[in-house]
């Protein structure tokens, strides 16, 4: 065999199909590597067991980076580097940097939670992705299971697991 | 498995599957442009071209080629700029608020709107860097360290705040709208071959739909609407405040906020309607965008455009009530002054025709549809005019009274913007998938219609 992990592949028909087997699957003691889907189904990430993601967390940090950062700037420049008489009012109006502050919030909160998105799951124009099944993008869902991880079961045996939790294919592929 | 409901009917029609989403959607991006694209293709650039030019002639010699004057200096460049941004409004209400509020409706129609509002920001845009007269000091306006002391903006000012809010506005739409695109990109790249295939490979960043990715995918869908739901109330709020914390009489009312949030919202979905009208019927998507999605963007309409008549009564009752004698008279005048024609069609387009989709069968008549929503269109435009042109041209002095005629500079820049949003929209239609092929797949297992 060449160089590579050795996974066995299941296609399944249906997304409920799916998330029963995902169920059935680990309950026999089974580590799925990873599940392709073609568009998000409700309840998967709980029958894989990942937790909520911590995306919202860095999107509050980001936002409040904007945040300092805009009265920062504001405060800076109005009130300190050049202060300038404007009808009268304070140097420091505040009220008056509330718009600029949210904007800026939104703004950084929004790039940082969707650059932090892109770094964490490897989303970059430039890499090629790796595909079990190209179907897994239009109508398919790919459930994957590793060899070297499940090293207590054969592929046989696992291709049996799959196939018996509903999977309409099962093969197996060797991956880089 | 598909499953009906007794209580709504299907979202997607003739019983659509998974593939048939891909199939249909995938069809307009693979094959040869039709020739009503290509006509269609052909007018906007012709449009951008004379546009162009004329925006051109405004850059090269100044905006003396516009018909303002001492009095009125601000007019269809402003008018225009409010109108498309309120345009705008209309995408992000459709892919974040209705997001929040769980329509599933909106899955069908998000991208083209989302589309739609980004095309349109950038030809507002378009309008607040001509209208500074010298374009090439445009990056004046960000707080960047100059020569001059540093000398820094007056972030007191709301013209201020606008720059921030149209900015933000338009980076965070286009990375919203963005996001949505990469797992469609991967759905194409699987189809194509050769040149294409490393296009939209490069395009979809890599995806390949894991679960974890699509986890993750979904809480930066859900943060993204959380946060671009108050940015789009805030853009146009900034917007109206550019008049109200002015002290024109007829600009300085505490209403315009709500006032120009419920305008843009109404305007907006009738230029979705618009949009979508179109590109139903020409990409065969009839079973995607029903009679249905019309109809719930008709009620909203409907809603908004009655919270828009509220506001212009408010408005003229708070000018009489008030008792300022400066406020009563730009309200008379508004509507029996000189600009009286640009009011009364104000009101015709704005207050009474959308009053037509209480009625089942028009809000459910393509035809009607698509007549009223031009219609509210060109109402929401002279509601723009009427507020600024009116409010201006009755100076304090009498001597300074004037009128605005537009010049053919005035038409040529509004119709660059035009040629502009078609030429963009139909590229975006041919090359990008017009309809969220994976959301609506979330929809069809549980909405469609048994087979």
């Amino acid at each position: 065999m060449e160089k590579g992990k050795n996974f066995v592949v299941g296609v399944y028909d249906e997304e409920d199909v799916l998330l029963e087997a995902v169920g059935k699957i680990r309950h026999q003691g089974v580590k799925i590597n990873e599940v392709y889907t073609p568009y998000p189904v409700h309840g998967l990430d709980d029958a894989l067991g990942y937790h909520y993601s911590n995306l919202p967390i860095a999107g509050f940090l980001f936002g409040l980076t904007g945040t300092i950062l805009a009265l920062t700037m504001m405060i800076y420049t109005l009130g300190f580097d050049w202060p300038m008489d404007i009808g009268g009012k304070p140097y420091i109006a505040l009220p008056d940097f509330i718009p600029i502050t949210f904007e800026l919030t939104v703004l950084l909160c929004a790039l940082g939670m969707t650059g932090t998105f892109f770094v964490a799951s490897n989303l970059k124009p430039w890499a090629q992705p790796k595909m079990f099944d190209p179907r897994s993008v239009d109508d398919k869902f790919v459930l994957t299971v590793d060899l070297a991880k499940n090293a207590s079961m054969d592929a046989i045996a696992l291709s049996g697991i799959i196939k018996a939790s509903g999977a309409s294919e099962v093969s197996t592929k060797t991956m880089e | 498995m598909q499953v009906t409901s007794s209580v709504r009917p299907p979202l997607v029609t003739n019983g659509k599957k998974a593939k048939d989403v891909t199939n249909d959607i995938c069809k307009q991006v693979e094959g040869k442009p039709s020739l009503a694209w290509i006509v269609a293709f052909t007018i906007s650039v012709i449009t951008l071209i004379y546009g162009g030019y004329c925006l051109w002639t405004t850059w090269y010699e100044g905006i003396g080629m516009w018909g303002l004057n001492k009095t009125i200096g601000w007019a269809w460049d402003i008018t225009n700029f409010v109108w498309w941004v309120g345009i705008g409004h209309a995408g992000t209400l459709i892919s974040a608020i209705l997001l929040l509020f769980r329509q599933k409706w909106r899955t069908s129609i998000n991208r083209a709107a989302e589309a739609m509002t980004i095309f349109a920001v950038l030809c507002a845009a378009t309008f607040i860097i001509a209208h500074m007269g010298r374009p090439w000091c445009g990056h004046w306006v960000l707080p960047l360290p100059n020569t001059f002391g540093s000398l820094w903006q007056n972030f007191n000012s709301a013209l201020m705040w606008d720059v921030f809010a149209i900015s933000t506005y338009f980076t965070v739409s286009l990375v919203f709208w963005y996001v949505g695109l990469i797992p469609d990109f991967a759905t194409i790249r699987e189809r194509a071959t050769g040149i294409r295939r490393s296009i939209y490979g490069a395009l979809s960043m890599n995806w390949d739909g894991s679960a974890k990715t699509w986890s993750r995918y979904e809480a930066v869908s859900l943060v993204l609407a959380g946060v671009s739901t108050p940015l789009v109330l805030s853009v146009h709020t900034i917007v109206s405040m550019d008049f109200a914390t002015s002290v024109i009489p007829g600009w300085h009312t505490t209403i315009f906020p709500p006032y120009f949030v419920a305008g843009a919202i109404f305007s907006g979905f009738a230029m979705v309607q618009t949009l979508m009208l179109i590109t139903r019927v020409v990409y065969n998507l009839e079973d995607y965008i029903t009679i249905n999605h019309l109809e719930s963007m008709n009620k909203v309409i409907v809603t908004t455009g009655s919270i828009v008549g509220v506001a212009y009564i408010t408005e003229f009752f708070i000018a009489w009530y008030s008792g300022v004698p400066y406020e009563s008279y730009a309200f008379i005048n508004r509507a029996f002054g000189p600009y009286y024609w640009a009011y009364w069609a104000m009101m015709s387009c704005n207050v009474i025709s959308p009053q037509l989709f209480w009625f089942k069968k028009v809000r459910t008549s393509i035809l009607w549809t698509s007549i009223l929503c031009i219609v509210v269109n060109i109402g929401m435009w002279f509601e723009r005019f009427v507020i600024i042109c009116t409010s201006l041209h009755r100076d304090f002095l009498p001597s300074s009274w004037s009128y605005f005629t537009p010049t053919m500079y005035d038409v040529g820049d509004y119709l660059f913007t035009f040629g502009l949003f078609f030429t963009l929209f139909l590229l975006f239609a041919k090359y990008f998938p017009v309809i969220n092929m994976a959301e609506v797949k979330t929809i069809i297992n549980s909405s469609s219609e048994k087979k």
